[in-house]
């Protein structure tokens, strides 16, 4: 069956589904305990997995196949790509009850089941292999987190939760319609034999349109990213955390899992319509970001930025592209969700977005100041954070495929700098906006217990992303060779030249000792 | 050692960082200030060790850092002749000033922060220094960028500090952009980025083109003049400058020790430790001459007018930076190094001067407030001396001069020496020497000499009337009323009945170091350095040193030689006449010439351009992207535009309001579960 000898993918799906049945009916201590204990066992699990991971081993592991009905199977099992991400969902998730400890008091029960059924469903998108399966767990997760924004959301909660609906499930349909014509074409619905399929030129064209119409929406790229910033604003600070942190995943992960592999001749024939939209989202959104005066709708728009990033790296059809787009991923769920938690910190206290409220928080709060700092320079990609890491590989990768993209894009590290900077003298630096802000206390136990395992995660993953990349290394590596029949020239093209004859007079020239 | 060396710093600012509020402030200080002791003294004798050619190059690993593909990096300490030179200046510079900041910053409340921040940025910069591969590099560059962000700003509590914080880590990502994308392409074009297999595969490459945002273009130039735009963003040159003068709202040791004598240093080491790819790439190197000479000319002529101390001698850390990079362009790298290495010490030594003179004058930074200073602290008027009389390069040829004599006489002669771009170069750069001779001894009369002006300062007034600032250290105030008052005529003479004092032991003891260094490092080092067969030994091929250039610069003809001589001493002539023999000369100046006084007071009118071209549209757009694209165009037409999405809008959030919402997802689950249904029904 698998290197455990349990159905541990299953047992990570269901123990949340039971979890969440009990919270339904017990108080809300109790339902906020299990809820924690619950995402805990999930978490040791998920380090089971990563330890247990056979690096370089066969590239789907953990794998169960059980048929429910004709070609539909309840089929689960993992490559690298797919371990990394449930990593990301199951590390968060506990990080998500922990930050909704205090500041939930109405209809506990439901708010903790609606977590761990999302949680179920995230690590259900990244674990199934069929396709039917995939689609239910990628749009079932709407449900939970339309119900956090809607009910536990803010004064403009029902308009949020409606644009973010409307937005996501449009995008869907197409891509059911997309699937059914795959299964009835190849009749099968088993993701590892269509990521294999070769199919037809103008069907891929098409394909790729539907699946494109789903995954840009959750990604989300411009210009369907409007639902985002208001459904952050209006979600209470764990559901931003799980938004930002695997909710967007899911829009690259459904790029790397089925865009790529399984339309390889599309994706390189609209590789300039990924390129375009990325290039104008980074610009666009990162101004759009300097403008704001709320906390959360500022990160909302840098979240769409980084994003970018990681669609065109995805599109950079190399290894370091997708390699660089995977660490964004991980980095960006990592950061933002820390910068979310952050925001959501100083509004228990003060209870405003407003950035003009806040001021001087270096002075009561140094403790937040000093981990809001490390967060800010992690999201505009100070080295030795994770940020670093991923935009460098990402840009690398874009480079190779087009100077004027990697350009474009790169200009959003110096937006990036400009607004994240500019947002933290607004609210760590300068003078206390009023005495009510002065008086905010600074990080509890509690709120140290959230930030520092994200710190010191993102810091593991700037010095030494080994561990992270590793499990991906080959599952990319066969990603680009089946890109590369169709993958396009870059246009670097090193034409070669007649090397000059050194200078007899200059001994020294390029004379650099050996290691 | 190199590890202990560099990774002490790092270590000390962690425990004072983390721990100084715990600890206290002199815990925290002893722990930074004795690390930075102990790399400095592991430091000299390695820089002595390859002085006597005991020590060779060589790599020591780290840590792994990044695999992907067939890119590959470490963490891993580089030690050469290059790397000893900046370990050095490095150490001792930044041990000096931690010292230095025991006295400055006495009255502090947050100590072991400035400790800390001093400390990490050390640590970054020998990072820099020691890296193998670029991108190491562009981890202490960026590292040196946060730790110059933080200390910028480090009085947090004003907005003028943090505006420069800002201005100059984003400006600095200006230039960082081009480096990455430098980066880029390097590695695109030789599959890797350790710096020694690079600069092996550069001749391989001379000649051959890369496609680049549609052009095609020779390819070391265009790789070379990528990264030199780091370079430039660094080390302060003209465009990407702006952030430099602005720096100045850091406290004064920080800007002895990040914005004269280590960090904006960067980019002339980057040249440097590349030298031998600049070296196969012609038109570049005319770019580097072009962009040095003209900022060593620019800011030179800025620096002639300014009030404020410190930015005086920030205009001049750019134009001498502007020296070192016209010294690599025409390809006198152990020049250019020499001279990094001279004015590290006299830089820094009139910055920390300006500090004692700032700690004595209660925090007045106006010259315009100084005059007659010499007799109340003549220790540092006779290190301040020390080092107007290095930066002008006084010095007797064939006896003895002071540092700057030796680095940038060599500079000038090797670029007389080296061709038509040079002669060019040598023209501006003994202009440049007229007027940094004219603005430091302008400097030195205005404060030291005269008639005491202080009765018009407001932080003297404060000192007098002893009511104190609610900040032990206010400096933005004096830039503040520089402005209102600007040249309506000679301020109020007088004391005011206030007595400066000399400082603390702890700020004159590196005021003395520095001025040892200051004297000697010229006349001890000059060898090693740039003789042509001293410095070929000594470099030992960590720089492309171009021995047979340096044999020329020794052969230029007498008047070459002469000129920064001549130069030096019409300046002091034009300074004194002007401060000493007749202060009322520079008010009829400007009044003959209120256009050009203005230009140069206003800075050439960078500030107001970049504001014009880059900040406001910058927000204009942000708003009307928000505004119009976003809500006025995106949601309009999308969410919601058509009528029907309105109504079920409405008819949604009745639902939701009255509690419908459970029904609600039960029916989406019912409708998923219907399309599987069908979906199975329809080809199984």
């Amino acid at each position: 069956m698998n290197q455990l000898g349990f159905p541990i993918l299953s047992l990570m799906i269901v123990l949340p589904v039971v979890a969440a049945v009990v919270c339904l009916y017990i108080s809300a201590n109790a339902a906020r305990w299990t809820a924690l204990l619950t995402t805990l066992v999930n978490f040791g699990l998920g380090c089971l997995l990563w330890a247990t991971f056979e690096i370089g081993g066969p590239q789907w592991q953990f794998t169960e196949r059980v048929q429910v009905l004709g070609w539909f199977h309840w089929a689960l099992g993992i490559d690298g790509m797919a371990l990394m991400l449930i990593m990301l969902s199951v590390f968060l998730m506990p990080i998500c009850i922990g930050a909704s400890w205090r500041s939930i008091t109405d209809r506990v029960g439901l708010y903790m089941a609606c977590f761990l059924v999302m949680l179920a469903l995230m690590i259900g998108v990244f674990a199934a292999q069929d396709l039917i399966l995939f689609y239910i767990f990628f749009e079932a997760g709407l449900i939970p987190m339309y119900l956090i924004i809607g009910i536990w959301g803010g004064a403009n909660r029902i308009y949020a939760s409606y644009k973010f609906f409307l937005y996501t499930l449009l995008g869907s349909l197409l891509m059911l319609v997309a699937m059914i014509w795959m299964i009835g074409t190849t009749n099968t619905a088993d993701i590892p034999t269509l990521m294999q399929t070769d199919f037809p030129v103008q069907a891929q064209t098409w394909l790729w349109l539907a699946f494109f119409a789903s995954f840009a929406v959750k990604m989300p790229m411009w210009p369907v990213h409007t639902w985002l910033p208001d459904a952050h604003v209006q979600a209470p600070t764990a559901g931003s955390v799980i938004l930002a942190g695997v909710l967007l995943k899911m829009g690259g992960y459904g790029f790397l899992r089925f865009s790529l592999p399984m339309f390889p001749d599309a994706s390189a024939q609209l590789m300039w319509l990924v390129f375009g939209l990325s290039m104008i989202a980074v610009v666009y959104t990162s101004l759009v970001a300097l403008v704001q005066s709320d906390m959360k709708k500022l990160i909302a728009y840098s979240s769409v930025a980084h994003m970018a990033i990681v669609t065109a790296g995805l599109f950079a059809f190399n290894q370091q592209g997708i390699e660089g787009a995977l660490i964004v991923m991980l980095s960006h769920g990592l950061v933002s969700g820390a910068l979310f938690l952050c925001v959501g910190i100083i509004y228990d206290r003060l209870h405003t977005r407003e950035i003009a409220r806040y001021g001087g928080l270096s002075n009561n709060m140094p403790a937040f100041a000093l981990l809001f700092l490390l967060f800010t320079m992690a999201s505009i990609g100070l080295p030795g954070t994770s940020g670093f890491v991923g935009e460098l590989l990402s840009l690398i990768g874009v480079y190779r495929m087009s100077s004027w993209v990697a350009l474009i894009c790169g200009t959003g590290i110096i937006l990036g700098a400009g607004y994240m900077l500019w947002l933290y003298w607004r609210i760590a630096f300068g003078e206390a906006a009023g005495d009510d802000t002065r008086a905010m206390p600074d990080l509890d136990k509690r709120e140290w217990a959230l930030l520092a395992p994200i710190a010191a995660v993102v810091l593991w993953m700037g010095v030494y992303p080994e561990p992270f990349l590793a499990p991906m290394r080959k599952d990319v590596t066969a990603l680009v060779a089946r890109l590369a029949p169709a993958a396009p020239e870059g246009d670097a093209q090193l034409a070669a030249g007649s090397p000059r004859v050194p200078a007899a007079n200059s001994p020294a020239h390029g004379g650099e000792s050996p290691q | 050692m190199i590890t202990a060396i560099v990774f002490l710093p790092l270590l000390a600012a962690i425990v004072a960082g983390l721990g100084g509020r715990w600890m206290g402030n002199v815990p925290a200080k002893v722990i930074t200030t004795g690390a930075l002791f102990a790399s400095c003294a592991m430091s000299w004798p390695i820089f002595i060790g390859f002085l006597n050619g005991d020590l060779t190059s060589h790599v020591v690993p780290v840590l792994e850092w990044v695999r992907s593909g067939d890119l590959a990096f470490d963490w891993s300490l580089r030690v050469d002749a290059l790397t000893a030179v900046m370990l050095v200046v490095i150490t001792t510079v930044s041990a000096l000033v931690h010292l230095y900041s025991w006295g400055y910053m006495a009255e502090d409340p947050s100590q072991p922060r400035f400790f800390a921040y001093l400390s990490l940025f050390t640590f970054a910069m020998l990072m820099l220094v020691t890296a193998d591969n670029l991108v190491q590099m562009f981890f202490g560059w960026e590292g040196v960028g946060l730790a110059s962000y933080l200390l910028i700003g480090f009085w947090y509590q004003k907005p003028s500090a943090n505006a420069a914080a800002i201005k100059a880590f984003v400006v600095n990502r200006v230039g960082d952009l081009g480096f990455m994308l430098g980066i880029f392409g390097t590695f695109v074009v030789f599959g890797t980025v350790s710096i020694p297999e690079i600069l092996a595969a550069v001749p391989g490459a001379e000649g051959s083109t890369i496609g680049f945002l549609g052009m095609r273009l020779d390819t070391l130039t265009i790789l070379c003049l990528l990264l030199f735009i780091g370079a430039m963003g660094k080390s302060a040159q003209l465009g990407l400058h702006t952030w430099l003068p602005d720096a100045m709202e850091g406290p004064t040791p920080v800007s002895a020790l990040i914005h004269a004598a280590t960090m904006v240093t960067a980019g002339v080491f980057m040249v440097c430790r590349l030298s031998p790819m600049f070296e196969a790439a012609p038109v570049a190197l005319g770019f580097v001459i072009f962009i040095g000479a003209a900022t060593c000319f620019f800011a030179a002529t800025i620096g002639t007018v300014q009030t404020d101390i410190k930015r005086v001698i920030a205009y001049s850390t750019c134009s001498q930076l502007g020296y070192m990079f016209f010294a690599a362009g025409v390809g006198a790298y152990g020049a250019a190094m020499f001279h990094l290495f001279t004015h590290a010490f006299f830089k820094a030594l009139l910055f920390l001067g300006a500090g004692s003179v700032i700690h004595a004058m209660h925090h007045e930074q106006d010259m315009r407030y100084y005059g007659g200073l010499r007799k109340h602290i003549p220790f540092t008027y006779w290190t301040m001396i020390a080092g107007t009389l290095a930066i002008t390069g006084v010095g007797i040829i064939g006896v003895f001069g002071f540092a700057g004599f030796y680095s940038k006489d060599m500079i000038l002669e090797a670029a007389y020496a080296s061709g038509p771009y040079g002669q060019m170069a040598f023209f501006v750069g003994a202009f440049a020497a007229l007027l940094t001779s004219f603005y430091s001894w302008r400097l030195i009369f205005l404060t030291f000499h005269g008639q005491p002006r202080w009765a018009a300062s407001e932080h003297i007034q404060h000192a007098v009337h002893g009511d104190h600032h609610d900040h032990p250290d206010h400096e933005d105030a004096g830039h503040a009323h520089s402005d209102s008052h600007a040249h309506t005529g000679a301020p109020v003479t007088g004391t005011a009945g206030y007595h400066p004092h000399e400082s603390p032991l702890a700020m004159l003891i590196p005021l003395a170091v520095l001025t040892v260094g200051a004297v000697f490092a010229g006349f001890v080092f000059k060898t090693a350095f740039v003789d042509a067969e001293g410095g070929a030994a000594f470099w030992a091929g960590s720089i492309a040193f171009d021995a047979g250039l340096m044999h020329a610069a020794h052969e230029v003809p007498l008047w070459v030689k002469l000129t920064p001589a001549a130069v030096m001493l019409l300046g002091l002539f034009i300074a004194w006449r002007n401060y000493i023999r007749d202060p009322g000369a520079p008010a009829r100046v400007v009044a003959r010439i209120p256009d050009l006084h203005q230009f140069l007071l206003r800075k050439w009118y960078f500030d107001e351009l970049y504001d014009l071209i880059f900040i406001r549209p910058s927000m204009w757009f942000g708003r009307l992207f928000w505004k119009g694209g976003d809500e006025g165009t995106i949601d309009r037409f999308g969410p919601n535009g058509s009528a029907w999405a309105v109504s079920g809008a409405s008819i949604l959030a009745g639902r939701l309001q009255s509690g419908f919402v459970y029904s609600y997802a039960f029916v989406m689950l019912l409708g998923l579960a219907g399309l599987v249904t069908w979906a199975m029904a329809t080809f199984s």
